[in-house]
């Protein structure tokens, strides 16, 4: 889409423009331009020289068991995240869209958590399930159970799991919620004549019409649990104990900046790069590119 | 009898996920006011002491071990959150006018590259941007905090929404009355953006108060810090933690976003789910 009336001249719009895309080149255009570059360069030991190495990066990245390993474990985590998250707000948004009393009431008070940090969210979970002085930990000991995340790594993993889902919650709520409400009142109505109601209703009527809204939150989920969930994890544990909660984005820092391996922590980037393109494509694909043209 | 059994089930099921979603928040608040040998026996209560109110007071001034006093880390955490907010808007608005209002070489090449951006985030071109920082000497300055979370696509693709649903006839008539391009921005396109103005506020604001990674990367020092990054690192001590004063710096840190949030509620709801999708 594009509009009909405009204004002349062509020095204004350019000024106008330029900031952004000063900044867009500088700090965005121009690293991942040099990330690529580097994925496909090595350092000597010193730094003193680099060569040129093609896909060797990439080949010694897909080759390290560890690395494949963080890739398995990843999917996992995103995927348990999202599913987790989506499904809870999914089930209070149709509750929340009902008519039923009280209903800004609840609203407010399940939106709020869209304003908490990935890493408060670890801060706040870490507080509860903290072994020693967790409400919730220390009970779980108390009744027998060997309760400690940062021993166990299973226990690491579903900690980690549960605080980055629960923060996604509020998020998914919104959207769910603003899907259910644009659906035509006549069509539910119909729908009732009909004689559907209840589950049924829900699962002929409400959940087709709500499809848009569903792929487009994976999407935004997934992208969260890859990326912003950075936080939480290095909160809870910094990706331990062992490597059992270290993620693709905990591994580029970890990698990059603490085992100041440039190569291979570029390397990781332009893996990670891909698949959010991968992502966003599936986005424009699902929604028609609506945001675009 | 059984009708209005049923009809209670939506409350409980909401009221218990109200009651889940604030037992965390909940927790921190009872138990910052409590005694820290308490806590550490793991004998935090759910009822709030109010003597032990003070404890505010003592991490706003004083701090506690392993991080600096809370009101300096608030203060960044405010400032970085504003200058990120606005500073957004600021870039954003003019740019989507730009592409929206006018025809100029390379303008769709401009749109993309900037819309590339949403492909980017700074996880995946963390390296190079710290390198580019450190050429241009902004390693632990408040610029390098919050510079390169300035650029963003998805604030100019919102604007962009809105300004092609602005009336032709709108256009058209400030132009018979000889208002030139900046000023129908500013009288017209300006006021008719106030709302997803608002949002974008709410959404950016919040986004610039929960940065982790970047700060913790470009900022090492200890008088950068924002409250997030302070909180983290005194989790992190584990042998002698204050459990209190955590506590008390988690709720502190947590007011300003959920208050933004909350207080501009309507605006925030409304421009979100229009503007993502």
């Amino acid at each position: 889409m594009e509009r009909r009336t405009l204004f002349p001249g062509k020095l204004l719009p350019a000024l106008l423009i330029l900031p952004q895309l000063v900044l867009t080149l500088v700090f965005f255009l121009w690293p991942a331009v040099q990330a690529i570059k580097s994925s496909l360069e090595r350092e000597d030991a010193f730094g003193i020289s680099t060569e040129f190495v093609g896909l060797e990066n990439f080949a010694d990245l897909f080759g390290d068991p560890l690395y494949v390993a963080a890739i398995g474990r990843t999917a996992f985590f995103c995927v348990c995240v999202t599913l987790l998250s989506m499904g809870v707000a999914l089930v209070l948004a149709v509750l929340a869209d009902t008519e039923i009393r009280g209903r800004a009431f609840y609203r407010t008070m399940l939106i709020w958590p869209y304003a908490v940090a990935p890493a408060m969210a670890a801060v706040l979970w870490v507080l509860m399930f903290h072994p020693q002085i967790g409400l919730v930990g220390a009970w779980l000991n108390r009744i027998g159970i060997d309760w400690d995340y940062k021993l166990d790594g299973t226990q690491a993993m579903a900690l980690v799991i549960l605080a980055a889902a629960w923060k996604q919650i509020s998020y998914n709520f919104i959207f769910f919620l603003a899907g259910l409400q644009a659906i035509p009142k006549t069509i539910l109505e119909a729908a009732r004549i009909d004689g559907a109601r209840g589950f049924r209703r829900f699962r002929t009527i409400m959940l087709p019409l709500l499809m848009p809204t569903v792929y487009f939150l994976l999407v935004v989920d997934l992208v969260y649990a890859a990326f912003d969930t950075f936080a939480t994890v290095y909160a809870v544990n910094a990706g331990g104990p062992g490597q059992s909660t270290q993620t693709l984005v905990l591994k580029v820092y970890l990698d990059g900046i603490v085992n100041a391996n440039v190569g291979s922590s570029s390397a990781q980037s332009v893996v990670l790069m891909v698949g959010v393109i991968v992502l966003c494509a599936l986005q424009f694909r699902f929604l028609g590119r609506k945001t675009v043209t | 009898m059984r009708r209005s059994a049923l009809h209670l089930i939506p409350h409980a099921v909401l009221i218990l996920a109200i009651l889940l979603f604030a037992l965390p928040i909940w927790i921190a608040i009872a138990g910052s006011t409590q005694d820290s040998a308490a806590i550490a026996r793991g004998e935090v209560s759910l009822v709030p002491n109010f003597d032990g109110l003070g404890v505010y007071r003592d991490v706003l001034l004083d701090g506690s071990a392993g991080a600096g006093p809370v009101w300096r880390a608030l203060l960044v955490s405010a400032g970085m959150a504003l200058a990120i907010a606005f500073g957004k808007i600021a870039l954003s608005l003019p740019s989507a006018y730009a592409v929206t209002f006018f025809r100029f070489p390379f303008r769709m090449t401009a749109f993309w590259l900037i819309f590339l951006t949403l492909m980017l985030p700074v996880e995946v071109r963390l390296i190079p941007t710290f390198q580019v920082m450190s050429s241009l000497d902004l390693i632990n300055s408040f610029t390098g905090l919050t510079i390169p979370l300035i650029a963003s696509a998805t604030a100019t693709l919102l604007f962009r929404q809105t300004f092609l649903a602005i009336p032709d006839e709108l256009v058209e008539a400030a132009r018979m009355d000889g208002a030139g391009p900046l000023r129908f921005l500013r009288d017209i396109v300006i006021p008719v953006s106030g709302a997803n103005i608002a949002a974008l506020f709410v959404i950016l604001f919040v986004y610039g108060w929960n940065q982790y990674l970047w700060p913790l990367l470009v900022a090492t020092d200890p008088k950068l810090d924002t409250v997030v990054i302070g909180i983290v690192k005194m989790i992190g001590v584990d042998t002698a933690t204050e459990w209190n004063k955590v506590m008390a710096t988690a709720v502190l840190a947590l007011i300003p976003p959920v208050a933004v949030v909350l207080l501009m509620q309507r605006w925030f709801l409304k421009g979100l789910t229009e503007g993502d999708k």
